[in-house]
């Protein structure tokens, strides 16, 4: 099973697209790998870098219907190679929620009030998390503050993250 | 409480239930095109998992860009190619004997009522026209219908349309998706199978029903599906006629797959069509619809007639009647792509290619081409296309380009013109 822990990146925006998260014209090449520099390059935030703040971050945090847009697994895939394998939000599109499940990513919902109180405290680049999937629970700490977040996933998205996606869980299974 | 046909073959096919709604199904056909399926084939191969559930029910075709247009195309082509050799996968269509994917393997027989089938290609959804349920799908859902024959679904959830009346002379399929999509809005069925019923659609021939099911996906639906009933048979007789007696015993065969007069619908709508005009869309997306004659101002630098949509030779005939003994404007560069090459060699002897030509049409091999702004007719920035296809969004046909949708009698009309008018086949 991946790691979902670790230094978090907080992008402070709901409706964040997939053209956002990889441009259109990345989408002719054939390996993952390709997609890696180019990572949100087009997410026009203030405060954001994506030459710096992609690097080294692990966990993605954002608003509502992150992922939106086309649905390319190169979304997916382009945070798959820069080693971001969560990506917690209030809410997300549903055709990039199925393809990060089926990637052997998370794609995590929590509950508006929580998401306000995490980029309320937490927001900043020193902030990290510990992903605790047998009690279900993030741990996050930052700016001198530690919390303990309960989470839900389903039983069969909770498998395909332990198979390493839909292709293993289904080739094991099938 | 009686089934809906979605939920027939999904009780059909279900292999495994891992949670409440979903369902894993076992799938009839796997089809496969260069864009999307390369991708899929290089990840197995890196998994170390490059096999294939069953060769005889995955077939590809080369058909976006069709001849290659460049290094990276050809490549694509190549991939896929050789993939299909490797496997010695039989139905593989290649330049020459290809055709854009949703008109040609129906045509080969490969969609039949009960079926499965996932593409990873969003207009699979025209498949459903034989009374399949049929969706596109992402990278890794074709990988394992490649490697297993699998694929996972919520369970289905479906808007009855009960399209009701008499369609007026010269307005057709085309129109009465139009006027749905609008109807629905581009979002008003999502995740939703969109079952087209009634004496309308009783009376349609098939590529009318492809045509209808092929922009389900518009409104976002997951699948557009039709009753399968004699006209289906009639169509697929030829492929199925070894495996039944006569064709009553494949129709009581294939009524399986119908829907219970009880079964529970999501939503049921009645679309009375008898007052329809031929209809064309005017913004950048597909559920911005008004009547053709209310669009008259708009001109037009290219008109195009193919694709997936509209491609077929019941399209061409109807073209070719309107564009008999006419030339078209100086204004408008037009061009026809026959779906396939059966298609394309149907109208070369029936002459209609010969009224496209004589009108100043060029005619494409069979590709899609232009519909996706690939190549064949590629939009400059500014330009309009009327256009048979079914995506207006913006630059969908070439970056800064618009697109109106319409039916291939419009289409026709508005080369002659050089904007866009309702044909003379209209008696409104
Ligand atoms: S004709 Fe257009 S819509 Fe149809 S499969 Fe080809 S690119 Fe897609």
């Amino acid at each position: 099973m991946r790691n979902f822990s670790g230094r978090a990146l907080f992008l402070d925006r709901s409706d964040i697209n997939t053209d956002e998260i990889i441009p259109a014209k990345y989408l002719t090449g054939f390996a993952k790998e390709e997609l890696k520099p180019h990572l949100l390059e087009d997410l026009q935030m203030e405060e954001f870098n994506p030459q710096l703040d992609v690097q080294g971050s692990s966990v993605i945090i954002s608003r509502s219907n992150f992922g939106c847009g086309s649905s390319r697994e190169h979304a997916p895939w382009a945070l798959e190679v820069n080693g971001i394998y969560l990506v917690i939000a209030k809410s997300f599109a549903r055709i990039f929620r199925q393809n990060m499940f089926n990637c052997g990513m998370m794609a995590v919902e929590l509950d508006p009030r929580t998401i306000d109180h995490v980029f309320s405290v937490f927001s900043g680049p020193g902030t990290r998390i510990v992903t605790d999937l047998t009690q279900n629970i993030f741990k996050i700490a930052g700016n001198d503050q530690t919390a303990e977040i309960p989470f839900t996933i389903s039983s069969f998205d909770r498998a395909l993250v332990a198979a390493g996606g839909w292709v293993e869980y289904a080739d094991a299974k099938y | 409480m009686g089934k809906t046909i979605a939920e027939k073959i999904f009780d059909a096919h279900c292999v495994d239930n891992p949670s409440d709604d979903v369902y894993v199904l076992k799938l009839d056909v796997v089809l496969c095109h260069e864009i999307t399926t390369p991708i899929a084939i290089n990840d197995l191969i890196s998994r170390g998992k490059d096999r294939i559930f069953d060769t005889t029910k995955i077939k590809a075709v080369i058909d976006h860009v069709s001849p290659a247009k460049d290094s990276d195309t050809a490549m694509q082509g190549k991939i896929l190619r050789e993939w299909a050799r490797r496997h010695h996968i039989e139905d593989f269509f290649d330049i020459g004997r290809n055709g854009v994917c949703h008109a040609l393997f129906p045509e080969k027989g490969f969609a039949r009522p009960g079926f499965t089938i996932i593409m990873g290609d969003s207009h699979t959804c025209t498949h459903g026209a034989f009374g399949a349920f049929a969706a596109g799908v992402g990278t890794t859902d074709l990988e394992v219908g490649i490697l297993k024959g699998v694929c996972a679904f919520q369970y289905p959830k479906t808007i009855k349309i009960n399209i009701t009346g008499n369609l007026a002379e010269g307005v057709y399929a085309k129109d009465v998706i139009l006027s749905i999509i609008s109807r629905l809005g581009v979002n008003g069925a999502t995740n939703k199978v969109m079952e087209f019923t009634g004496p309308v659609v009783e009376k349609m021939s098939m590529a009318s029903r492809m045509t209808l099911c092929n922009m389900a996906i518009e409104a976002g639906g997951t699948s557009g599906i039709c009753h399968p009933d004699m006209t289906t048979v009639e169509y697929l007789w030829k492929f199925i006629q070894d495996d039944f007696s006569t064709r009553d015993d494949a129709l009581n065969a294939y009524r399986q797959f119908t829907s219970d007069p009880d079964a529970a619908y999501d939503t049921v709508i009645d679309h009375d069509v008898s007052r329809l005009e031929p209809q064309v869309t005017f913004g950048f997306k597909p559920d911005q619809v008004k009547p053709v004659k209310e669009m008259s101002k708009i001109k037009v630098d290219q008109v195009y007639i193919g694709s997936c949509t509209n491609g077929r030779l019941e399209d061409l005939w109807v073209a070719a009647e309107v564009l008999k003994g006419e030339k078209i404007s100086d204004s408008v560069r037009g061009i026809v792509s026959p779906a396939t090459s059966d298609v394309y060699k149907q109208a070369m002897e029936e002459g209609i290619l010969k009224i496209f030509s004589d009108a100043g049409f060029c005619i494409t091999n069979p590709t899609c081409g232009a519909c996706l702004g690939m190549s064949n007719g590629v939009l400059a920035e500014g330009e309009v296309c009327a256009s048979t296809t079914n995506r207006n969004f913006y630059g969908r046909m070439g970056k800064g380009g618009t697109v109106h949708l319409m039916s291939p009698a419009t289409a026709a009309a508005s080369a002659i013109t050089g904007h866009i008018t309702n044909s003379k086949l209209y008696k409104g």
